[in-house]
């Protein structure tokens, strides 16, 4: 061996010799209080009256706070609040102590600013729909009324806020806590730009003013995002961390192998072909709670033969639901009967069937087609993933078996998928819905007629109603009353097919504590810190 | 020489107008538009911001508006990321995708310069068959399998480096090594190849016979003329690495070009799409009349048939 050769493997001994275990990022976080989180993917902006990711929640409710807290009955802002026995009418009490970052009080004005900014027209906001709640809210953000003063939102002075709806809304304090409803900073918004601007400066690092338990100290597109404990939040003293950094990585495989090599204190989710491993070898990483979050197929009602519901009914009845959960996705899925899942307050769902290939077959015989024979060649759409991939071939196997009828399966790009299942373009399609807030509403009311999310384009005049009673009562168990009777009539037409409950899932470190189940896969920063094991 | 590179920037400009127009109207075919999402937006929404980005706007007036806005340089707003333009957007991750290829690059050459001279004095021998049979899977092996292997030794089995990410400076050796070894291995083939040309020639027997040091034959003597073939080739390879390291980024989680112009396909971002093309295309062109000129300076014989 000549010294040509020699060189690049003593080289190549050189940096080997030079490393060692290193000591990982969780490892310092755990030292100075900083958590590192997987993310899923970039946030679009931090404005919440843009946004409308789970990864832009995650930052954004660092850096903002509402009214009220993850727990609605806990407060935020508002100390406390009065409301009428009409339930329309919340007064809330601003704690005076709350502060913006720059030091400014929050005030009663700052939230009525708020509310005329996401509900500005031209600021298109996509989650405006949420403030529709609030009396002429609607008319105000579809450009009917022009008067802001009309609106049910008054500042009674600095530190009472008034807000009047249009209808009683029981579970309103929960919708609070969703981002559309969380303040902005009046004078940082029209530094940067109209009240009703899209796309301005103001979230950018060093010009972000929040009042969340942490500030924006860096954005870095696509590499992280970090906060860092604000010492100006009313309520300082209870948040241990001293910094959040978040990271937007993608790919599910990739960010379990980051946990793995120490650089992430909990992920946004995990690789299905990876759950089977943490639960028999490190269950203590695992973590899998309850989440409101419905996962289903839906029918296109319009086309022949799915616009008979005994064929709707029999593909619904011949879906062993139990084996899908326990042995394709496996992570504590639960069978789904109901699109609404359940650990609603104490809404109980109607089950109107369940699995029973007899029947099925029963059914699809007096549409007119027995043993399958004769059924149209339909197609099942669903976009690139390898659950909805695993769970459509089981599927279209089941239909096979236990009816004798085929399914083409279509795997398609995200966006196609989402354009052709807008304009109907499909038979079956995989969809699901996760809440926004912890009511009944949030699911139901998608089956409005003519809901922007009604894609199955199915319409009820006896469920609209119901639904618009429920908005209207006061009283909270004929309210629960409707909604059954409503998802009764859901789940007697069938145009979706409800399938799975899917949890939230996550790996999480030892260290990390006070991270709660919630059933929104909410989690405030301000109680959570870190202990070295 | 002044006279050819002006003809090769000259050349930039149908180019560029070429790849603008399809891409332009090829991505309006995409099914789906950058507003649709899991969560329908409202109809008034969606009007509100089509109004705002002038998608309402006949496409031709939209097409003849970005190319006036091309002109003063100003490659529009991202639609997916509102608050941020696309000359932003490339500001920020160009530099991180120039680092990453050029690192890689250095690596490639080191590395395959070096296996290729070791390979080509002693042709058929353990000495020749061992580097390029490294290299010959180097070239087999795709990046995402290598990749993912490099992470499973060092960084998830020993624990020197991270899996992902691009904080350190440690956390560039596992991507550039992934990055450069397909180069490595190519550039090494090329040089064994014309380094086995060049060493049987007169006038390299005639600098043995000056009497010079082996190390002077080979490198100042031999290596002048066996580049050639290599810096034809890392024109199209140093345009190629930095823009199609896409597979890279992604496997580690890097926030560069390529990912991004991966996502803004995804996001029907279609003026990050639009600024990403135009800034590859512009890269691949330069780099490209820069080889040229390069071999012009290398090779009088070049510089005076032109």
């Amino acid at each position: 061996m000549n010294k040509h050769t020699l060189f690049p493997i003593l080289l190549l001994l050189l940096l080997v010799t030079g490393c060692t275990r290193r000591e990982t990022l969780v490892g310092i976080g755990n030292r100075e209080q900083i958590l590192h989180l997987g993310n899923l993917s970039e946030p679009k902006d931090l404005d919440p009256h843009i946004v409308t990711s789970v990864s832009a929640y995650n930052v954004i409710s660092a850096l903002l706070e509402g009214l009220v807290a993850e727990e609605a009955d806990q407060s935020g802002v508002a100390e406390r609040w009065d409301i009428s026995a009409d339930l329309r009418v919340y007064t809330f009490h601003l704690r005076p102590e709350a502060k913006w970052s720059n030091g400014d009080p929050v005030t009663a004005d700052d939230f009525i600013f708020s509310y005329r900014r996401i509900l500005s027209p031209a600021l298109g906001s996509p989650y405006a729909y949420m403030l529709h709640l609030l009396k002429n809210g609607k008319a105000y953000n579809l450009g009917t009324l022009d008067d802001f003063d009309q609106v049910g939102a008054k500042a009674l002075d600095d530190h009472t806020l008034e807000l009047t709806l249009e209808t009683p809304t029981p579970s309103f304090l929960s919708q609070l806590n969703h981002w559309s409803w969380f303040p902005v900073h009046p004078p940082t918004i029209l530094k940067y730009g109209a009240i009703d601007e899209i796309g301005t400066q103001w979230t950018q690092p060093g010009n972000f003013v929040g009042n969340g338990a942490f500030t924006l100290k860096s954005w870095r597109q696509n590499r992280s995002i970090v906060v860092e404990k604000n010492p100006l939040y009313w309520d300082a003293k209870t948040v241990r961390l001293n910094e959040i950094h978040f990271y937007p990585i993608g790919d599910h495989t990739i960010e379990e192998r980051s946990f793995r090599a120490g650089q992430l204190h909990v992920t946004g989710t995990i690789p299905l072909q990876r759950i089977q491993y943490y639960k028999e070898k490190h269950p203590e990483l695992l973590r899998l709670d309850p989440y409101l979050r419905s996962y289903y197929y839906l029918l296109n009602v319009n086309k022949p033969p799915l616009d008979d519901v005994r064929v709707r009914k029999a593909l619904a009845m011949a879906i062993d639901r139990e084996q899908i959960a326990k042995f394709v996705t496996r992570s504590g899925e639960q069978p789904a009967y109901t699109f609404t899942p359940p650990h609603i307050g104490s809404y109980e769902p109607p089950v109107r069937f369940t699995k029973n290939v007899e029947a099925a077959r029963q059914l699809l015989s007096e549409a007119g087609f027995p043993n399958g024979e004769n059924f149209p060649e339909l197609t099942l759409l669903f976009h690139t993933s390898d659950l909805h991939t695993r769970i459509a071939e089981v599927i279209q196997q089941m239909w096979k078996e236990a009816l004798g009828i085929h399914i083409e399966l279509e795997n398609v790009e995200w966006k196609v998928y989402q354009s052709r299942r807008k304009n109907r373009q499909y038979d079956i399609a995989r969809a699901e819905w996760v809440a926004d807030y912890v009511d009944p509403s949030s699911f139901l009311d998608v089956w409005l007629s003519g809901g922007g999310n009604n894609h199955a384009g199915w319409s009820s005049v006896e469920y609209d109603a119901l639904l618009q009673k429920a908005a209207q009562t006061t009283d909270p168990l004929q309210r629960l009353d409707y909604f059954q009777r409503a998802e009764t009539i859901l789940m007697d037409e069938l145009p979706i097919i409800p399938l799975l409950f899917l949890p939230s899932k996550s790996l999480i470190q030892p260290s990390v504590k006070g991270w709660n189940p919630s059933i929104l896969d909410h989690h405030p920063y301000k109680t959570i810190y870190l202990e070295e094991q | 020489m002044i006279k050819f590179i002006l003809k090769r920037l000259l050349e930039l400009i149908p180019v560029l107008l070429i790849s603008i127009t399809i891409v332009f109207f090829m991505i309006r075919l995409a099914p789906g538009g950058p507003f649709t999402e899991e969560k329908s937006f409202s109809a008034e929404a969606i009007a509100r911001l089509n109004e705002h980005y002038g998608l309402d706007k006949p496409i031709l007036v939209q097409y003849g508006t970005y190319l006036g806005n091309l002109l003063k340089g100003d490659l529009g707003p991202s639609f997916q990321y509102p608050s941020r333009s696309v000359n932003e957007i490339i500001a920020e991750t160009f530099p991180v995708s120039l680092e990453l290829g050029a690192l890689a690059m250095l690596f490639a050459l080191i590395v395959g310069l070096l296996a290729g001279i070791v390979a080509s004095l002693r042709p058929n021998t353990v000495q020749d068959h061992l580097p390029m049979g490294i290299a010959m899977t180097g070239i087999c092996m795709p990046s995402f399998v290598l990749g993912p292997i490099l992470i499973l030794i060092f960084g998830l089995g020993l624990g020197w480096l991270n899996a992902s990410g691009w904080e350190t400076a440690s956390d560039r050796i596992l991507p550039v090594i992934t990055l450069g070894s397909a180069y490595a291995a190519y550039i090494s083939r090329l040089t064994r190849g014309s380094m086995l040309e060049v060493l049987p020639a007169d006038y390299i027997r005639t600098a043995r016979a000056k009497g010079l040091s082996e190390g002077k034959v080979i490198f100042k003597h031999a290596l002048k003329n066996a580049l050639l073939p290599v810096v034809s080739f890392l024109g199209p390879a140093t345009a190629g690495i930095i823009t199609g390291s896409f597979v890279v980024e992604t496997i580690f989680n890097i926030p560069g070009m390529g990912r991004m112009f991966v996502l803004g396909a995804f996001n029907r971002d279609y003026t990050l799409i639009l600024g990403l093309v135009v800034f590859f295309a512009l890269l691949v062109v330069l780099f490209n009349a820069f080889v040229d000129i390069l071999l012009g300076l290398l090779n009088p014989k070049l510089r005076m048939d032109s």
